[in-house]
């Protein structure tokens, strides 16, 4: 940079960056050109930063004041909506749903990305192989990422029918259950298989990530280590693992903030019961803004869903910024 | 470690675990071309297809997709039109608070949707958005806007700066050189950025929940939604409509492969 501004420093009498005004007057050309450049800058990058402020900026202060706020129906005919300082969040906090949500949420969000990763890895390693149809079948796996999740969630509510679904058909024709399992209906289970199908849905894209960051392992360790005699699981505790590091922190991070937010899957299977056993702080929040219509407790729950979430963005901006350093 | 020594097994068990795998997707299929109103037992093969659900789905649900089909035009159209000067802006143009606006990109994708729903539900019905198509167009790009960005700047950012410079010698301004240089030849991010605002807004299911009331502006995943909401008694014409709104995503796998790679790996890690 320096360098091109010395160079025209010395070619012509001209502010910098206004190469093809040569004649004009340099100092009103100069302040002119820094007033264009700012109506360009704002030309371009303002829609953008107008568009971040009203939905992002704005509904997370709005959300921020609700938490605060009797904001209920009634707010809709009266216009007010009175302060309610902390009372919010302490009937919130105290109820025994909430208790259940959290811990429900804990688990959904544990049980999926762990599946998620522990299968997305082994096709991904899986697919690294070279084999006849491997990119076909690859590309192939993206599907149920792609579709839409109520989709998914319609063909799966279909599939766990207790009475005439594929899977229980199959089970009750193989001899293994003598009736047709509950797997959505039934209080014990209903938490187990809507993790069993977020993780079916999650499984395309950890594969993909991850096979992503195995393309960018040189394949010289790996002649250098069988070379030295390395077997297989030596290779990958000592080659692969460290070296996919970086990506795995990535991917389980964004697992767990999108997991936080699932709302689609829940709902579609079971509307966040039987008796709430499927509840989560989501269903929670979207259940008390939009079908109590209580928007403060509804804003309550959607703020610690945003704080959660926004300890878990540190951690993934932080383990972005590492990778560049090493 | 690439090369195996049993070629055929492995796609074999390739094809086995695809099988698995997209067994659901099987089903899906299957059972929209099952004879309609029957649920006990749909057989395991569509062996007498039966186009009954299809009509169903239609007549239903025609209305929905083409205003699934109408926001999602939309928003892509409008993500583009503000994402991609944005990105460019942010990469090449000297901005000193651009790294604390990438930073607000990057967080916004952090931000569960039920609160941006709960702060627009509000605003709109007071100034009229419920149930619109705008509305919707709007409050969907919250996907794609932050998505197409980051997308666009990752690589606006290899371009070099020579290609922006020739056009400015021959006399081209900012906008014109944008237009007729920078777009151009960054083709491929704008077209995946612009597939995955379409999937992502095809697919929302959050603002279509709440920021319609009634069955005038209906998204078709709400109407899959709905039917689910009730006793299912005729699955085939369910299981059609799931296969009409999956249609994006096949086709796209299909024609614009490596754009999904691209969108899939280039959205998540930087």
């Amino acid at each position: 940079m320096s360098i091109t501004s010395v160079h025209e420093a010395t070619t012509a009498p001209t502010a910098p960056g206004q190469r093809g005004e040569g004649h004009a007057a340099p100092r009103v050309s100069a302040r002119a050109s820094a007033w264009r450049h700012r109506l360009v800058t704002a030309l371009f990058i303002g829609p953008a930063v107008l568009y971040m402020l009203l939905f992002f900026g704005y509904p997370v202060v709005q959300n921020v004041i609700m938490g605060f706020q009797h904001y209920t129906i009634t707010t809709f005919f009266t216009g007010e909506a009175p302060w309610a300082g902390w009372s919010n969040y302490t009937e919130v906090l105290t109820s025994p749903l909430f208790r259940t949500a959290a811990a429900n949420t804990v688990i959904f969000t544990v049980g999926s990305i762990l599946g998620q990763f522990l299968c997305g890895l082994g096709l991904a390693l899986f697919f690294r192989r070279r084999f006849p149809l491997s990119g076909a079948l690859r590309s192939l796996i993206l599907l149920p990422w792609l579709i839409p999740l109520i989709v998914a969630s319609a063909v799966w509510k279909w599939l766990l029918d207790t009475d005439a679904g594929a899977l229980n058909r199959v089970l009750i024709g193989s001899g293994l259950v003598e009736s047709g399992i509950p797997w959505l209906s039934s209080t014990g289970l209903a938490l187990f298989t809507v993790i069993m199908v977020n993780i079916w849905i999650g499984i395309p894209f950890n594969a993909v990530i991850l096979h992503g960051g195995l393309q960018t392992i040189p394949q010289e360790l790996y002649e250098a280590g069988s070379i030295d005699g390395t077997s297989r699981w030596q290779a990958f505790r000592h080659i692969t693992w460290p070296m996919l590091r970086p990506v795995v922190s990535v991917v389980l991070v964004l697992g767990v903030v999108y997991t936080l937010k699932v709302l689609d899957i829940i709902l579609g299977l079971t509307e966040g019961g039987p008796a709430n056993a499927t509840q989560t702080l989501a269903t929670q929040a979207y259940q008390l803004s939009f079908a109590t219509f209580d928007f403060g407790q509804g804003a309550a729950v959607s703020n610690i869903l945003i704080l959660i979430s926004l300890l878990f963005a540190a951690v993934y901006l932080r383990l972005n910024r590492r990778p560049v350093d090493e | 470690m690439n090369t195996v020594r049993h070629p055929k097994l492995n796609t074999a068990l390739g094809l086995v675990i695809i099988a698995v795998l997209l067994f659901p997707i099987y089903w899906m299929v299957n059972a929209s071309l099952q004879p309609g109103g029957a649920t006990v037992d749909t057989a395991w093969l569509p062996l007498n297809p039966d186009l009954a659900g299809y009509r169903t789905a239609l007549e239903e649900q025609g209305g929905n997709l083409v205003t699934s089909l109408m926001v999602a035009v939309g928003s892509v159209a409008l993500s583009l039109a503000v994402a991609v000067p944005a990105a460019y802006a942010l990469v090449q143009f000297r901005i000193r608070w651009a790294d604390y606006l990438l930073f607000g990109v990057l967080i916004s994708q952090m931000i569960p949707g039920i609160v941006i729903a709960n702060a627009l539900y509000n605003v709109y019905a007071e100034i009229g958005l419920l149930n619109s198509i705008p509305g919707l167009i709007l409050a969907d790009s919250t996907a794609g806007i932050p998505f197409a960005i980051l997308i666009c700047r990752a690589l606006m950012g290899s371009l070099p700066p020579a290609l922006v410079e020739a056009a400015h010698v021959d006399g081209a301004g900012p906008v014109r050189a944008f237009l007729s240089v920078v777009v151009p030849v960054s083709r491929n991010a704008i077209i995946t950025a612009g597939l995955f605002t379409f999937l992502f807004t095809w697919g929302d299911f959050l603002f279509a929940l709440t920021l319609t009331t009634t069955e005038e502006v209906r998204p078709v995943t709400l109407g899959i939604y709905n039917y689910l909401g009730a006793y299912v008694n005729d699955w085939s014409s369910v299981m059609a409509t799931a296969v009409l709104a999956s249609l994006p995503a096949v086709v796209l796998l299909a024609v614009a492969q490596k754009y999904v790679a691209a969108g899939a790996t280039g959205g998540a890690v930087k």
